[in-house]
């Protein structure tokens, strides 16, 4: 499954060598005009029957949430901060790989015995320990500036998987996957993004190379359907894991072209696959928050996976929601045409 | 063949077996020093308890080596929608709990999280949730996991050791089975040295719910003289200096009411003799470990304290240094070499020896 590599690959914001390369080899056989921009991303075109005329850009991010390291303490202890949205909460005890030897380290937790407060711990007050006797020695195995990834490997639980990075690497499967298939009705143009977590800065880039007339981004979205928390009843959901894609209709970042929502959900009850709505109440952003801005502005529409527990060491996400995700794409582009976007 | 300590540690480390649940690290444990003890029985509680008969003439005196053999779990309370609510067994600390993997114990281990608020979802990230707050999410639809789960099955963390850099290694339950370990390199010493005492080395069960293994342990072994092995405090950030001692610097020797000031002495002499690296620990009330109860089991028990210092205790990232553990073992193995038939007199009460020269 290619979705446990390239979740098991690491790639924090800003190096995404390693998931780019599995792509790469993923898709080069089946595409034309590959190439690596300016900025990381990877853009190529899957050749269409040439039966509609329209440009129609895909984009999935390789990039993950993580850390970096920005000094060392006397007694080797590592500080760092993060790259991407990272609650600390999540931090404690937790296991990582730092810098581009992957050096495995943990982060501290001063013991319960020693101190009961409940507040949370910001991360300018945490450290990584990697074995380092101090403060040299530290500097001898790392640098600042050297990413640091959570250390998790992929794990099928049954319906389900638990793993990290499936926002967005999920999506980015998906995309391979349709890329791998039969060919659409036009030419599609992929991107594969960098540097999604940190500000949408990829995309953008990517777009504006592309000059699409539709995009589609392929996503990795938040979903809270734990039992409710008492203190908090009118809480949202946001999706429910199992529902199937969640179409965003609108986030913080962008409102959806609703011809194209409409589209979506069009085909999905059409072909009986299932898709649910992301509730626009949650906040986040995606990469069509800086495509549909490009140029002279470029209608966008995002498909997400629902994933539990997303930008965390052990994230959950489900396979047929995950599956029905490329199925949805496949038969929204099948029967994509010029009318579609008419006013 | 040698023993490779890192990996007996490790593999002690993986073991799943929280406090009342000690079954695995007790069957794991006798297979371990099955060639280094001649006798093996399991008490009441689940105590291994295994016998090295010494080369004295009999009776024979007897040392207890003491290190809990459980660790700190949770426990299945109550399935929700799919989702597993947990229960305590030991000191677990609910801060460290968000996003760690574990193992809940059903019919088969099913690997599971502590569910999570999306960071940007979350209104509340200035505390960390409590247990009640937290849910364990097994990734399975509600009916799989009431037909796989039920109430009491035990949950433990999913955390296989890793190898840090120098001889540091980290992982789950090192509080205490770098302890175990420390006895195995002692048997293992002692395989080659001759000693006159009987060595009864017990792995304790309940350690971590208030040493009721050890109770039950030294009612029935007797001991004359005995030594708990545990872990401590070693220093890191944002701990007090003066209760924490320095990784890879040894391991510490209690000192307090807990323990026998002539046999602590003596201990300590036969550190410094062997120049084994050590540290002084005061502790000058209860020690909160199995010695504190194993000195008052029967009619007196002099005893001590050996602690292998680690870092962020009682989380699924415990640190030790393998030297320390090393050591712990080879200063023991030193002490007990070291004590003839008679040791008892050399630590005798000294106003003893005057009432009876007075008699």
């Amino acid at each position: 499954m290619i979705l446990r590599e390239l979740s098991n690959a690491i790639g924090v914001s800003s190096d995404e060598g390693p998931v780019r390369q599995i792509i790469l080899d993923a898709i080069r056989d089946h595409v034309d005009d590959i190439r690596i921009d300016a900025l990381g991303n990877v853009l190529a075109v899957r050749r269409g029957t040439g039966q509609v005329d329209l440009r129609v850009m895909a984009a999935a991010h390789m990039d993950e949430v993580g850390m970096m390291v920005i000094g060392f303490d006397s007694d080797g202890g590592i500080r760092f901060r993060e790259v991407g949205g990272l609650d600390a909460r999540i931090l404690p005890g937790a296991r990582v790989l730092v810098g581009p030897d992957r050096i495995p380290g943990v982060i501290q937790w001063v013991p319960i015995h020693q101190n009961t407060d409940n507040k949370t711990v910001p991360i300018e007050r945490l450290r990584i320990d990697i074995g380092a006797a101090n403060r040299e020695a530290a500097q001898g195995a790392v640098e600042p500036g050297d990413l640091i990834a959570f250390d998790t490997q992929f794990a099928e639980l049954g319906p389900t998987v638990r793993g990290k990075a499936f926002d967005d690497r999920a999506g980015c499967a998906s995309l391979i996957a349709l890329v791998q298939g039969d060919p659409f009705p036009f030419d599609l143009h992929v991107a594969f993004t960098v540097q999604e977590e940190v500000g949408l800065r990829g995309a953008g880039v990517a777009a504006n190379a592309i000059r699409p007339d539709v995009a589609f981004v392929l996503e990795t979205t938040a979903c809270h359907d734990l039992p409710e928390d008492p203190d908090e009843p009118d809480q949202t959901t946001i999706t429910q894991l199992g529902g199937g894609p969640a179409i965003t209709v609108a986030d913080r970042s962008m409102i959806s072209d609703p011809r194209l929502v409409r589209h979506l959900v069009r085909v999905g009850e059409a072909e009986g696959i299932p898709h649910q709505f992301r509730s626009p109440q949650h906040a986040g952003g995606t990469d069509a928050g800086a495509i549909h801005r490009t140029r002279a502005g470029v209608p966008s529409v995002v498909v997400a996976n629902p994933c539990r527990y997303i930008h965390g060491p052990y994230s959950i996400l489900s396979l047929s929601d995950f599956e029905n995700q490329s199925r949805l794409l496949r038969a929204a582009w099948m029967a994509l045409t010029p009318s579609v976007m008419e006013r | 063949m040698p023993l490779d300590l890192k990996e007996h540690i490790k593999h002690l480390s993986e073991l799943a077996a929280p406090a009342g649940h000690e079954g695995a690290a007790c069957d794991a444990i006798r297979a371990a020093w099955a060639g280094l003890a001649d006798h093996f029985e399991v008490d009441g509680l689940g105590n291994l308890i295994a016998t090295k008969t010494g080369s004295g003439p009999e009776p024979r005196r007897k040392v207890m080596l003491c290190a809990h053999m459980d660790e700190i779990g949770l426990i299945v309370a109550e399935i929700r929608a799919g989702f597993i609510r947990a229960g305590m067994l030991g000191g677990i600390d609910a801060r460290v709990l968000l996003s760690q993997p574990v193992l809940v114990h059903g019919q088969r281990p099913l690997p599971g999280v502590f569910g999570a608020a999306p960071p940007h979802m979350a209104r509340n990230r200035t505390e960390y949730p409590t247990l009640d707050e937290l849910w364990i999410d097994v990734g399975l639809p509600h009916e799989d996991v009431t037909a796989l789960v039920r109430v009491g099955d035990v949950i433990t963390f999913d955390a296989p050791a890793i190898e840090l850099k120098g001889d540091r290694l980290a992982g789950k339950s090192f509080d205490n089975r770098v302890s175990v370990a420390a006895i195995t390199v002692c048997l293992e010493e002692l395989a080659t040295r001759q000693h006159a005492w009987d060595v009864v080395a017990v792995a304790s069960v309940q350690e971590e719910v208030g040493s009721h293994g050890a109770i039950a342990a030294a009612y029935r072994v007797q001991p004359d003289i005995a030594i708990a092995i545990d872990g401590t405090f070693a220093a890191q950030a944002g701990a007090n200096d003066d209760e924490t001692f320095k990784l890879g610097d040894g391991p510490t020797l209690g000192r307090g009411p807990n323990f026998h000031p002539l046999l602590f002495k003596h201990a300590r002499e036969v550190a410094k003799a062997e120049e084994f690296k050590h540290q002084i620990e005061v502790l000058p009330g209860n020690s909160g470990t199995d010695a504190w109860l194993i000195q008052v089991s029967r009619e007196g028990v002099p005893s001590l304290l050996f602690s292998i210092p680690m870092r962020n205790m009682h989380t699924p990232v415990e640190v030790v240094d393998v030297r320390d553990v090393r050591r712990t073992g080879r200063w023991m193995a030193a002490l007990i070499a070291g004590m003839g038939p008679s040791f008892l007199d050399e630590i005798a009460w000294p106003e003893t020896a005057r009432e009876e020269g007075e008699a």
